[in-house]
């Protein structure tokens, strides 16, 4: 009956295994209608859903957050029937009954096994690195899966000197990820080079420069035979020539070993790995395959994720019957990777085997670029890029594709009269690979396009390509351009002011004005046509504050819990308390009720700001209307997409060169635009010089005094994620005329700035002279519309602190509830 | 052995504001309760699974709430994540005839 009854009968496909390799050969064999064929069910030794190995060096170094590395959700188990054993881990195969079980009892039987096992870290056999029980001793960590990157990071927050065994590609990434962590990092590494692997030793000897450059130190040729204990805890290694080195914890990434021994259990055909034929499939027995960093194929291992999407390929064919001839010939393996910022190719051999081999090489040490090519009878078959990896992509296809050199070696290494990109689009061939990360071809990127995707976006969501280290998003946007001749689309809703309204926002301020829309309930009844939506509530409510100013009603269910009470939420549910200190000036009795509160309420930090304020952080809810009542002083206003502060310098008061009264200022700047909403924060600066003292040229809005009772304007500048110098508005003469077009600038930006765009942002985009323009020479007459709307929300602001005596809403601030219960009890 | 559902009655719905949620102590177990504009209630654990953040601060609408902290959001209903891995747990939640919020918490 085998093979003339597919579609018939549902067969049993038990996979064991949950990592990339597995899901990966599951997503093939649903792709080819697996699903009318197979009962689906996986095995997994972690507790979690399968996720991006490739990825976890970015959880380490706390780029990207666990749930950023899942390839599929739990959902996806679901919504193909596939049934997940996780945390199970197969202990046996018994072939004669075609019956699976796991540690924990449960059994499967199969018609199709899949063995996708992957494999583990290997431990260098070293005295003292294991504890009792064959665990590691604590302080000691391989570096392989998610519980260990927890593991790591808990202790790289405790540890000062942490060593990594293994200078391979893993053990660089560790090492990086711990560099991120405050540690000082030691690579150890056998080899007399870096990354021996994948670089010659000029290639290793340059990546060393980079990587102490970065503040890692190398040590080449140690092998480490013990670790040094101070009682339990680890103090050290120490080398076989003698040295030692001090550290308080240990990575070990030394390399990999397969999983291969429920393999040699069932009696199965195992080397250095679980030998398959070239259709994945064990010479032993039919009914089992095997794919991953588990197998041996011709007498190879891989270590890498690129095999694997072949693999699974063939397999899929071979077990659906949607191609019977699919066959695995082995993999060329190239690999293009980050490594502490060095961007870097390999392919094939990184030496010459004989005098034959011709050898292209170009060195560049000061900028740390590199490029050594191999090629053999006019083909390339090795290859180092370094530095710069531009012609990487071509040069791997040659690779790959085994492909005839141009005669011009030079054309190899460097771009000469650079052929158009067009003409590389044109020419990559269906099958090339665009996303190692998820493995996806060009030709999936066109079939995605004509099954309807758009837009890049579209497309990265469907195929997932670019979403892994997102190296490849710019030729993924290139290619869906390229599919769609020219006419891809931007997805319409990056227009818009909220998601849940089809509006961009001039057209959204004209219709809330027309239709007289006064809160954010209001708006979505009108013009939203899902209703409401969280995520839109506080963009609504702050540009409704600033259409409306103190006609507004202000529904506090679509403020964000910042505006709610008032104080700024830490990452544990308390909040931070900033009493407003205009000028960075506060008087000693106010400094002295400050401390009594922090005494009085256990204020666990005490912090000045970078706003020259104080902030008292950690408060519970509940205590924040007392800790305002017993401060008795006006809000700080450090919580919201709002006006936040002013800070200032010396100014003229006790300074040498003060030119202008930068402290009074400021103050009066405070006291006229506290509490102002805004689409983003915006942070003030007064500088009573050019010296520049209180950074004013880098802040939303600064003002520097030039002699003369003038002040320069300066607006869009920025210092924080984004640094970007102020662009001069204009000079003004005297205090008033300074806060009048600095508020007629601030009110410009309230009214046209999208959400959360600041204004190094806003001013760029509708340019420096559009805003001089309607500014300061009123070219549009609207300035005195500018001048009213500010002063109305001027005039409409107030003491949020108030609330401290008369809360807005029911347990505005209250942690818990109390129950008040009327009638009976629990049912 | 079966799970009895007990039904608690956790305080009156005005204490609430309407598109709001608040910590309520239910049987020992501390939940967040949300409110809609349509004055249907929703019942979740507290803490957001990803950093432990509040949810009971977060933005609802009729159908989901935003944690406060890094913008997970949940189902308010069956607690599956929108845009995340994580899921949270939903206690079903109704307004008795006399203004009561009544949750009902499993016991084992």
């Amino acid at each position: 009956m085998d093979g003339m009854t597919f579609g018939s009968t549902v067969r049993k496909l038990v996979v064991i295994g949950n990592g990339m390799a597995g899901a990966r050969a599951v997503e093939e064999v649903l792709a080819r209608g697996g699903a009318e064929q197979f009962s689906i069910t996986m095995f997994g030794d972690e507790p979690y859903g399968n996720y991006n190995r490739i990825l976890l060096s970015n959880i380490l170094s706390g780029q990207q957050d666990h749930s950023e590395i899942y390839i599929n959700p739990l959902d996806w188990y679901k919504e193909n029937s596939i049934r997940l054993h996780s945390g199970a881990r197969v202990t046996h195969i018994d072939r004669a009954a075609r019956v699976v079980t796991a540690d924990n009892g449960v059994q499967e039987e199969y018609d199709i096994l899949l063995i996708a096992t992957g494999s583990r870290a290997f431990i260098p056999p070293m005295e003292g690195v294991w504890a009792e029980g064959g665990r590691l001793r604590p302080g000691i960590f391989a570096f392989r899966g998610i519980d260990d990157c927890n593991a790591i990071v808990a202790e790289a927050a405790r540890s000062k000197r942490a060593a990594v065994i293994g200078g391979g590609l893993l053990g660089l990434e560790a090492a990086r990820g711990l560099l991120n962590h405050g540690c000082e990092v030691h690579v150890i590494h056998l080899g007399q080079h870096l990354m021996d692997m994948q670089l010659d030793t000029a290639g290793g000897a340059m990546l060393r420069r980079a990587m102490e450059g970065m503040g890692v130190q190398v040590h080449l040729g140690k092998m480490t035979t013990t670790v040094l204990l101070e009682g339990e805890k680890v103090a050290g290694l120490r080398f076989k020539d003698g040295t030692e080195l001090a550290c308080d914890m240990v990575v070990v990434s030394a390399g990999i070993r397969p999983n291969a021994e429920i393999g040699s259990r069932a009696g199965l055909t195992v080397e250095r790995a679980i030998v398959v034929d070239n259709t994945m499939r064990s010479p032993d027995d039919p009914h089992i395959y095997a794919v991953g960093e588990c197998v041996q194929h011709r007498g190879k291992v891989y270590g890498l994720v690129a095999p694997l999407w072949d693999q699974a390929k063939v397999f899929a064919d071979q077990v659906t019957g949607a191609n019977t001839g699919a066959e695995y010939l082995g993999s060329k393996l190239a690999t293009k990777l980050k490594v502490m910022g060095v961007e870097l190719a390999s392919m094939g051999i990184t030496e010459p085997a004989s005098d034959a081999d011709e050898v292209i090489q170009f060195s560049e040490p000061k900028r740390g670029t590199y490029k050594k090519l191999i090629v053999r009878d006019g083909r390339l078959v090795g290859g180092i890029l370094m530095g710069d990896i531009s012609k990487a992509a071509y040069l791997m296809q040659a690779f790959d594709r085994d492909s005839r050199l141009p005669d011009e070696r030079l054309e190899l290494l460097f771009d000469l009269g650079a052929p158009p990109q067009k003409v590389t689009l044109d020419e990559m061939p269906v099958d090339a690979q665009v996303c190692n990360c998820n493995g996806v071809s060009k030709g999936a990127i066109g079939a995605c396009v004509a099954d309807g995707a758009r837009s890049g976006s579209a497309v990265m969501k469907a195929t997932r390509a670019g979403m892994g280290c997102g190296s490849c998003k710019g030729l993924v946007n290139e290619l869906v351009e390229w599919f769609c001749g020219g006419e891809a689309e931007e997805d319409p809703s990056i227009h818009y002011y909220v998601p849940a309204i089809p509006l961009a926002k001039p057209e959204l301020v004209a219709k809330i004005r027309e239709q007289g829309l006064r809160s954010v309930s209001a708006v979505f009844a009108a013009l939203a046509p899902q209703g409401e939506d969280a995520a839109s509530k506080p963009p609504l409510a702050s540009l409704l504050a600033t259409i409306w100013a103190g006609e507004y009603e202000d529904e506090r269910d679509a403020r964000f819990i910042n505006d709610r009470v008032h104080a700024n939420i830490q990452k544990d549910g308390t909040f931070s308390v900033v009493p407003e200190m205009a000028g960075g000036v506060c008087t000693p009795a106010e400094l002295m009720r400050i401390a009594q509160v922090a005494v009085k309420y256990q204020v666990p930090l005490v912090k000045l700001t970078g706003g020259q304020r104080i902030d008292l952080v950690g408060i519970a809810k509940a205590d924040l209307p007392g800790v305002w009542q017993d401060l008795d002083m006006p809000a700080g206003t450090a919580w919201g997409k709002s006006y936040r502060t002013c800070k200032s310098c010396i100014g003229t008061e006790f300074c040498r060169f003060g030119l202008g009264d930068s402290m009074g200022l400021a103050t009066r700047i405070e006291r006229r635009f506290r509490g102002i909403d805004s689409p983003a924060k915006m942070k003030l600066a007064t500088a009573g010089c050019p010296r520049n003292c209180s950074e004013a040229m880098v802040k939303d809005v600064g003002l520097v005094a030039i002699g003369d009772d003038k002040w320069e304007i300066y607006v869009g500048g920025a210092a924080g994620a984004h640094i970007r110098k102020g662009d001069l508005l204009c000079v003004v003469e005297g205090e008033d005329a300074a806060m009048q077009i600095s508020g007629r600038f601030m009110q410009y930006y309230r009214e046209h700035a999208k959400w959360k765009e600041r204004t190094y942002s806003f001013v760029p985009r509708i340019g420096l002279e559009r805003i001089r323009a309607i500014v300061v020479d009123d070219a549009d007459g609207t300035a005195e519309a500018l001048d009213q709307a500010m002063l109305a929300s001027v005039e409409a602001a107030y003491d949020p602190w108030k609330e401290a005596v008369k809360p807005r809403t029911a347990n505005q601030f209250a942690d818990v509830v109390q129950a008040e219960m009327v009638g009976g009890g629990d049912d | 052995m079966t799970e009895a559902i007990l039904k608690h009655r956790v305080g009156l719905l005005d204490a609430v504001p309407r598109g709001e949620g608040r910590v309520f102590e239910v049987a020992g177990q501390r939940l967040a309760v949300f409110r809609t504009h349509g004055d249907q209630v929703f019942a979740t654990q507290e803490h957001c699974p990803h950093l432990g953040g509040p949810l009971a601060d977060g933005l609802i609408d009729r159908g989901t709430v935003i944690c406060p902290l890094h913008d997970r959001t949940y189902d308010l209903r069956s607690g599956a994540g929108v845009n995340t891995e994580c899921q949270v747990r939903t206690y079903p939640a109704s307004v008795g005839a006399d203004g009561a919020i009544v949750v009902e918490v499993g016991q084992d």
